[in-house]
């Protein structure tokens, strides 16, 4: 038999391969990955979401791992993954900090106050500035930033355990003293 | 001659709607002159919309579009060059955010796949015409066909011996 004309079946199990890979359904072609990941994070230096006079810059978080997520009352995942960020803040180790992303300040609140509060602090970010510094392109987006200031991981999409298991977990290390 | 400027304005009008219509779909600019203008649009138009990904930041309604044109706007103001406002993109969102791909190592499959692909079938069928121009000489000496000749031969004697 002539090599050649194993040509076409090879191709076409190839071609077979690629549309298979393709099928992944964890696999979501529409999430870019960030160039951000294991970067040192933007800076930032942002007024407190109903506290305008007090502001939060990245150097006053160094020092301790966090969670960054990016949240607005206008979305609806936020709402969504809230009873998930509620818990991961509330069995720590880590404090979960809040990005409010091109909101407006009374109804953040509001949305806070009914849906509770799992915060440190939230950033208050109407223009989002900080938000593009972070590549952020739909909420919510949640971050974790390690203590010297570099982003970790990121995940886009409403949170969930299995996500949190699979994109965080082992990059949380417990803080010292604790 | 009024009825002739009549159908005559209709393809004008329509082709002038035609021309808006993706300029009224985003927000207004306030352009220093027509130079500025060009810029800002031939930029928008190579970066895509991360909401909507099959749109580019000149198509797109989305409020991070706006966000990002009204950035690049800002950034042409400052005096950023091109290249070094898609840099400031790209550092954000990675190259996926560039409609056209910059060449290197990683992208090296898609720039010169088509290629390769092409020059495969290429030497593929050169192959191929040369084998098929050896083959007439091969194609006399082939049996069957000898056989065939001669039934042709003899088929065509009875017809003439008729």
């Amino acid at each position: 038999m002539k090599p050649l004309l194993l040509l076409p079946l090879l191709l076409f199990l190839a071609l077979g391969a690629l549309l298979f890979t393709g099928m992944d359904e964890n696999r979501d072609p529409s999430l870019v990955p960030s160039p951000l990941i294991s970067k040192p994070a933007p800076d930032f230096d942002l007024p407190l979401l109903g506290n305008p006079s007090e502001r939060l810059t990245r150097s006053d978080l160094l020092g301790q791992q966090y969670f960054l997520n990016v949240w607005g009352s206008w979305c609806p995942g936020c709402q969504t993954e809230h009873n998930f960020i509620a818990a991961l803040a509330d069995r720590g180790p880590l404090p979960v900090y809040g990005l409010n992303w091109k909101d407006d300040a009374t109804q953040a609140l509001a949305w806070l106050e009914h849906f509770g509060n799992p915060y440190a602090a939230n950033l208050y970010d109407p223009e989002g500035d900080v938000a593009i510094d972070f590549g952020v392109y739909g909420a919510p987006e949640t971050f974790l930033i390690n203590a010297d200031g570099t982003i970790a991981a990121k995940f886009i999409g409403p949170l969930y355990e299995q996500a949190y298991q699979e994109t965080f977990a082992h990059l949380v290390q417990d803080p010292v003293g604790k | 001659m009024t009825t002739l400027l009549r159908i005559g304005r209709w393809p004008a009008l329509l082709l002038a709607l035609a021309l808006t219509a993706p300029v009224l779909a985003i927000d207004p600019q306030d352009f220093a002159d027509a130079e500025e203008e060009a810029r800002y649009w031939t930029l928008i138009e190579e970066i895509r919309c991360l909401v909507c990904q099959n749109q580019n930041l000149a198509d797109s309604p989305a409020g991070l579009a706006k966000d990002l044109r009204d950035q690049v706007l800002e950034l042409m103001r400052s005096g950023r060059s091109d290249a070094e406002i898609k840099t400031y993109l790209t550092d954000r969102y990675g190259d996926y955010v560039l409609y056209n791909p910059p060449m290197k190592p990683a992208t090296w499959g898609l720039w010169f796949g088509p290629l390769v692909l092409v020059a495969i079938g290429a030497a593929g069928m050169v192959l191929h015409l040369r084998r098929r121009q050896r083959h007439p000489a091969e194609l006399a000496a082939d049996p069957d066909q000898e056989a065939l000749d001669r039934e042709l031969d003899a088929v065509e004697a009875e017809r003439e011996g008729h």
